[in-house]
């Protein structure tokens, strides 16, 4: 039984597929007149998010609200950090709040991992670092699970910022588990060190790969975690790993393209690209808010403590 | 385990209901089959079965109860199963069936999960099987069976299109 979600690779495959279908129910609910439903009436969900945020904590929040739990939001800007408070008194004083979940991101690898022992409430990572974003791989899967009805067998390349990007660790190996064949597109410099033991292949032309693909899913270029400094111009990126036009038309029909967002238009992806119907880009954001309805109920829908 | 009623009773029972359905609503217009996960939704399927063969086809909905428990503290992980309504139920008559009713209180769920995605002019509950022990003001316009049991038996329907059998079995509980 899952007690948090900090880390894909705490899962099994049935969880995984387990959170998917749970999700697909969801994905119903909020088509429904009224997407409201009393499921975690009485619960108290909380967002402390130490690092910017528009679509997760909002995510979080719209999902929250669809199972009638109540939400508190932190804002670290405007709190006792500012005063010098440690993490482990700010978590604990968010529980002792009277929060039955909390969901956490941090700059920090391992801050959500440290709260969960800390705390007796489920934690939920939000995003630690360039290590984990646990949602985000699951809404992913959803979105291609719902298009194309598996994974299985499906080629998924992962292109851009591998090193800095907790997308990529995470949704590689949500892809890897659920039987994709995974495909990291980057230059050298911005591939981790070592991806021994990484269930994936690695290339460093997209060009090459581009007609195999099933799905091309762009990272955003993270000039905040030093992703730009590490290539010598964002033009020159864009030559060899951007979604141009071009490079659309090269793909296979039935191919799609994805991004976590925030998108760089006219950089990991072009305007023409974005805006296409065949670019999943909103699509994913909608799924995120059925996934993570999935993974609240799953953490405070059952008994406490099987 | 012992059987109270093999698959000849089950399609009888089925068939009652269906002509006390049409009866009390003098036919099968504007009706809404509804089963309640998870045995609820082939018996709808066969009620409405046997409504076609008497006068004609009526749409089957299935609604899935486990967002709506007030029980969700004390269950295992519950999953979510799908709530698919063919037709708006919007000023119709919603007929809602299960397998068993016992304490009334997944109808009570089924009930305010009806309330948000619309409004019948009429809701009606159909059950193959009443074993008593109400604990909320509800009970059964259509009922296949009563059986008067104890709260620590336990029964259970079987019906083939989930468990490969029909019949309605009850087992003594500890």
């Amino acid at each position: 039984m899952m007690r948090h979600l900090l880390d894909i690779a705490d899962l099994s495959r049935a969880d995984l597929e387990g959170l998917l279908d749970d999700a697909d129910g969801f994905v119903d609910v909020l088509a429904r007149p009224i997407p409201k439903v009393p499921a975690l009436r009485g619960k108290t969900v909380t967002t402390a998010f130490f690092e910017a945020s528009t679509r997760t904590r909002l995510s979080f929040e719209r999902a929250a609200k669809t199972l009638s739990a109540d939400t508190m939001t932190f804002a670290p800007g405007t709190s006792s950090l500012s005063k010098g408070e440690s993490l482990k008194d700010t978590v604990l004083t968010l529980q002792a709040m009277g929060s039955d979940l909390l969901v956490m991101r941090h700059q920090a690898v391992g801050a959500a991992q440290r709260a969960a022992e800390w705390l007796s409430i489920p934690v939920v990572n939000g995003g630690d670092g360039a290590h984990q974003h646990p949602t985000q791989a699951l809404l992913d899967a959803l979105t291609i699970r719902r298009r194309f009805g598996r994974l299985d067998g499906l080629q998924i390349a992962i292109v851009g910022d591998i090193r800095h990007s907790r997308v990529a660790r995470s949704d590689l190996l949500a892809f890897a588990m659920l039987g994709a064949e995974v495909t990291l597109v980057a230059p050298r410099t911005l591939l981790p060190v070592n991806t021994d033991g990484w269930p994936v292949r690695v290339s460093s032309s997209l060009d090459e790969v581009l007609p195999s693909l099933d799905v091309v899913y762009l990272l955003r270029v993270q000039t905040e975690r030093g992703g730009a400094s590490v290539f010598p111009s964002l033009s020159e990126y864009t030559a060899r790993f951007g979604m141009t036009r071009e490079r659309r038309a090269r793909l296979k029909p039935g191919a799609v393209v994805m991004h976590p967002g925030p998108m760089n238009r006219g950089v990991e992806i072009a305007d023409e690209v974005a805006d296409d119907p065949d670019a999943l880009v909103l699509e994913q954001v909608r799924m995120g808010v059925a996934v993570r309805m999935a993974v609240l109920f799953r953490l405070l829908g059952g008994e406490a403590d099987v | 385990m012992k059987a109270l009623l093999d698959a000849a009773d089950v399609a009888r029972a089925v068939r009652r209901i269906a002509h006390e359905i049409l009866e009390r609503n003098r036919g099968a217009a504007d009706l809404v089959l509804v089963g309640i996960h998870t045995r609820g939704i082939p018996l709808a399927r066969r009620l409405a079965a046997a409504l076609a063969e008497a006068e004609g086809p009526v749409p089957v909905g299935e609604l899935d109860i486990a967002l709506y428990r007030d029980d969700l503290d004390r269950r295992p992980t519950t999953r979510v199963g799908s709530t698919r309504l063919p037709v708006p139920i919007d000023d119709r008559v919603v007929i809602l069936v299960d397998d068993v009713l016992y304490t009334g209180r997944s109808v009570r769920a089924a009930l305010d999960c009806l309330t948000d995605l619309g409004r019948p002019r009429r809701v009606e509950l159909a059950v193959l099987v009443d074993r008593g022990h109400r604990e909320l003001p509800i009970r059964a316009d259509y009922v296949g069976k009563n059986l008067p049991t104890s709260s620590r038996e336990r029964v259970a329907v079987h019906l083939a299109e989930v468990d490969g059998e029909d019949g309605v079995f009850v087992e003594a509980g500890q």
